[in-house]
């Protein structure tokens, strides 16, 4: 399986999008971030990390587990139910630039779900979309505003992000089909 | 994104509620009540919020058919259906063909054929939920059924537990009261003793099940035995509906002996929360400083009730899954 970006690499990612946000927004002023469980939360604190010693400001951070409002929900007549986590979130949304972090952009329904989630919260000003990987093949009209990589793939490879707070190690790797 | 579905897949390979209904706390595994008590936890997230309703159920259509009175549960179930967007129906048995000599079955099956995916039934006889979970092809969710089970109710009764404490292995929980008539007392001791906790069973003798040791409790008559270094004192409401015998000679004198009192709290350990799934007997079971005292958790049970809903409602929504089963 290939290694598709390493630890460095994800590193310097997370700092240059860090960069992004702060120039893109002129500054850190009404910005929250969200991260998408699982790994989108630690993606986000990475950022909020970053944002902090660029800036001296911190930034909100809180995470969103988007099960509820998955479009695949009773899809099938039977099936367990996947896992439903906290969403915690500790601050307003109204009227702030929401950053929705979240690992891989693929068909942009987990990116949808959670745009539903957190319009629940309140009422943002803006919602802006970052990713660590944007796969491509979307089924939806969604688009990053931010993307650590763009990696073209094949719709039977998949795509697994690792990262330290989860997994141990921090490493993207592009898995094929039938070898996962 | 893929990777999140795979491995959430992953997980509910170990620990999805593989059933059609929840009839009792008795089939259930520990991992199971686990699973319902951590979905529960993200749930009273939901209430938290200024929009507390999720999608997830859109579509489902639930049936709540209480066949006795109930005002907690019934409203407790309905908010948690509809904070998922199910649609709600509630049958009030004393303006349905019932009172015209229809069956349970029949009310049932006439019910399904307007195919609800959910059926919430309050029964007085035990054993009712049972007997439509086999007659049904929807869910069925027992809450209660005659003296057998109340599950959700024992659900969030842990839920509260585990969330003051952290924990249930290991505690001392005394419960005390109408033993005999309890379905309360029948789902709270299948599961704290699943999940590890010390069961103490406390009330009249006339109102001990002889058989209750088999179930891995410690009974006892002498009330202060019960208390003494308890964790949490969990009161039973004295069933006066159900009370065709003389138990004991008079509410006043069980009071005297049995009911919760500041002065007996003192024997429980300083942080011992009390419970009570209502509706109390004030005076009878319980004193009023007790019931809106400090270590009161009864308001806190009624409010996790509907998380703890949502969570059942959720994770059955899935199915038995007995296609995939192998």
């Amino acid at each position: 399986m290939p290694v598709v970006m390493d630890a460095d690499r994800i590193g310097r990612t997370l700092t240059r999008i860090a960069h992004e946000i702060v120039e893109r927004n002129k500054g850190t002023d009404d910005l929250a971030l969200v991260g998408v469980r699982t790994r989108g939360v630690p993606i986000a604190r990475r950022i909020a990390r970053t944002l902090r010693e660029i800036t001296g400001h911190e930034v909100p951070t809180g995470s969103l587990d988007i099960t509820l409002y998955r479009d695949d929900l009773m899809r099938h007549a039977v099936g367990p139910q996947p896992l439903v986590r906290r969403t915690d979130i500790q601050f307003s949304i109204d009227d702030r630039k929401i950053l929705l972090v979240d690992d891989v952009l693929y068909t942009g329904r987990t990116t949808r779900a959670a745009l539903d989630a957190l319009i629940d919260y309140g009422r943002p000003k803006a919602i802006q979309l970052i990713v660590l990987v944007d796969r491509g093949h979307r089924e939806l009209p969604i688009k990053a505003d931010y993307v650590g990589k763009n990696l073209p793939t094949a719709p039977e490879e998949s795509v697994q992000v690792r990262l330290i707070e989860v997994d141990g190690e921090d490493e993207v790797v592009l898995e094929t089909g039938d070898g996962a | 994104m893929n990777t999140t579905s795979q491995e959430i897949d992953q997980k509910q390979a170990v620990t999805a509620l593989r059933r059609k209904d929840l009839l009792g706390i008795a089939e259930l595994s520990a991992q199971e009540i686990e699973l319902v008590l951590d979905t529960a936890e993200a749930m009273k997230e939901v209430g938290t919020r200024p929009i507390k309703k999720v999608p997830a159920l859109r579509g489902k259509t639930v049936i709540n058919l209480f066949y006795e009175p109930s005002t907690r549960t019934r409203t407790s179930f309905e908010i948690a259906e509809k904070r998922l967007s199910a649609d709600t129906l509630n049958i009030a048995i004393g303006t349905s063909s019932v009172v015209k000599g229809e069956t349970l079955a029949d009310t049932a099956l006439n019910l399904e054929a307007m195919s609800p995916d959910m059926i919430v039934l309050r029964h007085a006889s035990s054993g009712a939920c049972h007997f439509l979970s086999r007659v049904c092809r929807s869910a069925i969710i027992n809450a209660g059924d005659g003296m057998h089970e109340h599950p959700t109710q024992a659900l969030l009764d842990a839920f509260t537990i585990r969330e003051r404490k952290k924990r249930l292995a290991g505690l001392k929980i005394a419960i005390i009261g109408d033993l005999l008539h309890s379905r309360v007392l029948r789902s709270n001791i299948h599961l704290l003793t699943k999940l590890g906790a010390n069961v103490w069973v406390c009330g009249p003798p006339t109102l001990i099940p002889t058989d209750i040791r088999r179930f891995g409790v410690t009974p006892t008559s002498v009330v202060d035995d019960a208390v003494r270094d308890a964790d949490v004192i969990m009161l039973l409401r004295i069933q006066l509906e159900r009370m065709e015998g003389a138990y004991f000679p008079s509410l006043r004198e069980y009071f005297r002996v049995f009911g919760m009192t500041e002065s007996r709290m003192l024997l429980a350990r300083p942080d011992v929360m009390i419970m009570h799934p209502g509706p109390m007997n004030r005076g009878v079971e319980i004193a009023s400083e007790v019931a809106d005292g400090p270590y009161s958790v009864i308001l806190d049970q009624v409010a996790n009730g509907v998380a703890v809903r949502m969570a059942v409602l959720y994770l059955l929504a899935g199915g038995a899954e007995h296609e995939e089963a192998a």
